[in-house]
């Protein structure tokens, strides 16, 4: 088993891959804290559902899987879904969740269209319909990584940057707009940051599970930290390493799809923090609780001792 | 002598959807007073005080604001006031310590990029033993009290060293001690020659509490020294059910 | 019967069966934990296909049903710890089922008769030629039968829980007081949801389910402000779309299922748009005509 991690960790192919899914984690990790903090986390599954029709027309356009260029088109068309949900939620009564299903299940739909339609037949496997639905990492490039690292690297500076402002709105925006802030220019940086990050994960880790990166890292994170300061680089890290491990895992093992292999690794950091944090874990909860009815029970029979029962 | 203005409203009407929900108000919030805005359910008074704050912007009328001698815009005082939202609709879950959310009230003073420093840290904490909350500084904002969690939010618009504070229902909802402290304060503020305005509910109290009152709804109807103008007279006349135009009620 | 007549068929009771239940999921705003249980029901039918081995099986059925009505009490124990934000758990709790789901179904895929495409977008073409004999008698195809008898369980249901299905959703904590449990038709709704979604999966896939739950309710919830004439509305809109879903996509030679919510968004977009009552240039006409009556009170006035 050592033996073969090791030999692993000599392969090329498998370097370029781990790297390219630690980054993305990272990368998700950190960013995902700012969307699970406003709470938009759902709205990235919504996205991410919804860059499927930009990926087809993008192909559509340019007749090739030239990464770049699908990637735009899935900007775009995740773009174009967000704007309907905000305007449906916003513009009447529909609530926010509805819009947010309806629009999720019907770009989705267009883009299992368009794909089956471009393929002619409706096996979509080999229009490469599969390497964008549940990611397909091994397919990573040098380039495709390279890609990451170079929009990563200008997120983090931002982040870095705006570090105060960001904090501020995340937690309260109003009150960041009475401090003259411009609210509109730090929320757009902020959603364009989102939305990035979502869009280089679809290749590696596919539309349906990008957002699941994108959430559970900071989850777990927040359970050991009550400092933003802590919990945006520990999210991070947790993200970085359930991608190199999820990646090490579905290259050891024998037909493990990557993407989920690395949602599964990351769901145990999510579950142990849960249960285990120190502070406000579910298991140290239950002990406080328990200690508590022991000692207000231990009062009242006192209380009915004094009172002669 | 005339007393000196802090803010000077003139003619203003503010609409949510083409409903208006002030109409052609004219009214003066004077220098150094601790000022209660009073009126019923939906009568305009958060409307009056997001107008204030730019948060909404108005059909017609202007805001004159008074920080030195000079009338000037919102644009160039935003800094010299503070605002103190209804019970604060944030996520109390937030990775943020009291300390944290204190320095916030700095964040305007530091302007984009720059980092609170020790100056910034040492007048949060200052702030901090005044809202009585020394020691809890490293709480986070979950682990408060309802009165605690609004002192926390005073504390924070106090670490904005502003001249006009304008604070929305601050004693809805929190015990007696958190009021006592809140208007303590608020008083001591108006002694250095702060303006202090507040959306109060409460009209057992505003004459213990306040120097001078305006009754809203929809309109001023009446306003001046708590004294002379604080009158059942008055407040009949604001409180009068069929003053409601039948418009929809304030967010 | 011609074979697009009968997919269409089919169709249409696929579409009535998830509307129904989706009515109340649009009015109670927890269609996002539809979505979950969607695409958890996967993981239930892989376990349950293990023990049974046997795709047809009602047992798998009812197997797969319970793993829904689990995603449900898992959300909500989750939201129920405040360690995490409602939206949050169930953005957590989603992706680690379905994602065990996939890592199975890829793992053995040679052993059953499920593949990443049927868990997609259900393969409706093929529904016609799966046939459901009892007994060496064909007695029609087999999605056209599961569904039709899951529609009947809906229509039971609703029916039955009419007057507890509305007092819940329109006033939970009035319902508790005069005496029905919101929490129990809460969970009876998600086990019709959870059911419907299993028998669904495979003709249109477990994540397209979402959008025939929620899209036909929605059309309807924006026309009318009855309940009893949103219900008719709903079934009349599933059927629609997917006569409309169903000829199409033989005319572009597509996803049958992707194209039916193709036309379901584009229905309810239509819906959103022109709706005589909450539509979006109705509303702004009304906007634009007070706006009108504000601006002369203003001249009056200054």
């Amino acid at each position: 088993m050592w033996d073969q991690i090791t030999l692993l960790f000599k392969d090329y192919t498998f370097q370029i891959v781990a790297l390219g899914t630690g980054f993305l984690g990272l990368l998700s990790g950190a960013i995902g804290t700012y969307a699970t903090l406003k709470k938009e986390s759902l709205l990235g599954d919504a996205l991410s559902h919804s860059a499927l029709p930009g990926i087809g027309i993008g192909f559509l356009i340019i007749q090739s899987k030239e990464l770049t260029g699908l990637l735009i088109g899935a900007t775009i068309s995740g773009l174009i879904a967000t704007a309907i949900i905000q305007l449906m939620s916003k513009k009447s009564s529909v609530k926010f969740d509805s819009a947010l299903s309806l629009v999720l299940s019907s770009f989705f739909g267009l883009g299992l269209v368009i794909m089956t339609h471009i393929q002619g037949s409706p096996n979509a496997q080999q229009a490469g319909l599969d390497s964008f639905i549940f990611g397909q990492a091994s397919a990573m490039l040098v380039r495709d990584v390279r890609l990451i690292a170079i929009i990563g690297t200008i997120i983090f500076l931002l982040v870095i940057v705006f570090w105060k402002e960001f904090k501020l709105f995340a937690f309260d925006s109003d009150f960041g707009r009475t401090l003259g802030f411009s609210g509109k220019f730090i929320e757009f940086l902020m959603s364009t940051m989102i939305v990035l990050t979502i869009i280089l994960g679809l290749e590696s880790v596919g539309v349906i599970l990008v957002s699941a990166l994108l959430i559970g890292p900071s989850v777990a994170a927040r359970q050991w930290s009550n400092k933003l300061g802590v919990v945006l680089p520990l999210a991070g890290a947790i993200g970085f390493v359930s991608g190199i491990s999820g990646t090490i895992i579905s290259s050891i093992g024998n037909r493990i799809p990557t993407g989920p292999s690395i949602v599964v690794v990351l769901s145990i950091f999510v579950i142990f923090s849960l249960f285990f944090s120190p502070e406000r874990g579910m298991i140290v909860k239950r002990s406080i609780h328990k200690k508590q009815q022991k000692n207000f029970m231990k009062q009242i029979k006192s209380l009915e001792k004094e009172h002669g029962k | 002598m005339e007393e000196q203005k802090a803010i000077d409203i003139h003619q203003l009407t503010v609409a949510y959807d083409a409903k208006p929900v002030l109409w052609n108000t004219s009214v003066a919030f004077k220098k150094g007073k601790l000022t209660a805005i009073v009126g019923p359910n939906g009568a305009g008074k958060s409307t009056l005080i997001k107008t204030i704050l730019d948060f909404i912007k108005p059909v017609t009328g202007q805001i004159e604001y008074f920080v030195g001698k000079q009338s000037s815009e919102y644009k160039e005082i935003k800094n010299h006031i503070a605002y103190v939202p209804q019970n604060s609709t944030v996520d109390w879950d937030f990775p943020a310590t009291v300390l944290d959310v204190v320095l916030m009230g700095r964040y305007g003073h530091l302007g984009w990029f720059k980092r609170p420093r020790k100056k910034d840290k040492d007048i949060a904490k200052e702030m901090l033993v005044k809202v009585g909350m020394p020691s809890f500084s490293n709480r986070q904002i979950s682990q408060l009290s309802g009165g605690q969690r609004q002192r926390v939010f005073l504390a924070r618009a106090l670490a904005q060293e502003a001249e006009i504070y304008m604070l929305d229902e601050p004693l809805a909802g929190v015990d007696m001690k958190t009021e006592h402290i809140i208007m303590d304060l608020l008083k001591e503020l108006t002694k250095k020659n702060k303006t202090v305005i507040v959306v109060h509910h409460d009209l057992q109290t505003v004459e213990e509490y306040f120097d001078e009152v305006i009754f809203i709804n929809q309109e001023v109807l009446n306003s001046g020294p708590v004294s002379s103008v604080f009158t059942k007279a008055n407040i009949e006349e604001t409180y009068r059910q069929d003053r409601n135009l039948g418009e929809e009620e304030d967010t | 019967m011609t074979i697009i007549t009968e997919i269409t068929l089919i169709a249409v009771v696929v579409s009535i069966a998830c509307a129904l239940p989706g009515v109340f999921l649009v009015l109670r705003g927890t269609t996002m934990v539809s979505d979950a249980i969607t695409h958890t029901v996967l993981l239930g039918i892989v376990l349950a296909f293990f023990v049974t081995q046997d795709l047809n099986s009602p047992f798998l059925i009812v197997g797969a049903t319970l793993m829904g009505v689990f995603t449900v009490w898992a959300i909500e124990t989750l939201q129920h710890t405040k360690l995490l934000g409602d939206d949050a758990a169930i953005g957590v709790v989603f992706p680690l089922f379905f994602s065990i789901a996939i890592i199975l179904i890829t793992r053995y895929t040679g052993d059953i008769h499920l593949d990443q495409d049927t868990v997609l977008m259900g393969e409706l073409a093929f529904a016609p030629f799966r046939r459901l004999t009892v007994f060496g008698i064909d007695i029609g195809a087999r999605a056209f039968v599961t569904m039709m008898i899951i529609l009947l369980v809906n229509v039971g249901f609703v029916t039955l829980f009419y007057k507890e299905l509305k007092v819940t959703t329109f006033d939970a904590a009035f319902a508790a007081a005069v005496g029905f449990s919101p929490v129990l038709i809460y969970y009876g709704l998600m086990t019709l949801v959870s059911l419907t979604a299993v028998g669904a999966y495979d003709s249109v896939g477990s994540i397209l389910v979402v959008g025939f739950m929620v899209g036909p309710g929605l059309t309807a919830y924006l026309l009318t402000h009855q309940l009893k004439k949103m219900i008719g509305l709903t079934v009349l809109f599933a059927a629609v779309n997917s006569i409309i879903g169903v000829r199409l996509a033989f005319a572009f030679d597509s996803s049958i299922a992707g194209m039916i919510a193709v036309v379901t968004g584009i229905v309810c977009l239509l819906a959103f748009t022109f709706s005589p009552r909450k539509g979006l240039i109705q509303n702004s006409l009304n906007r634009r005509k007070r706006q009108k009556e504000f601006n002369e009170k203003i001249k009056k006035v200054y």
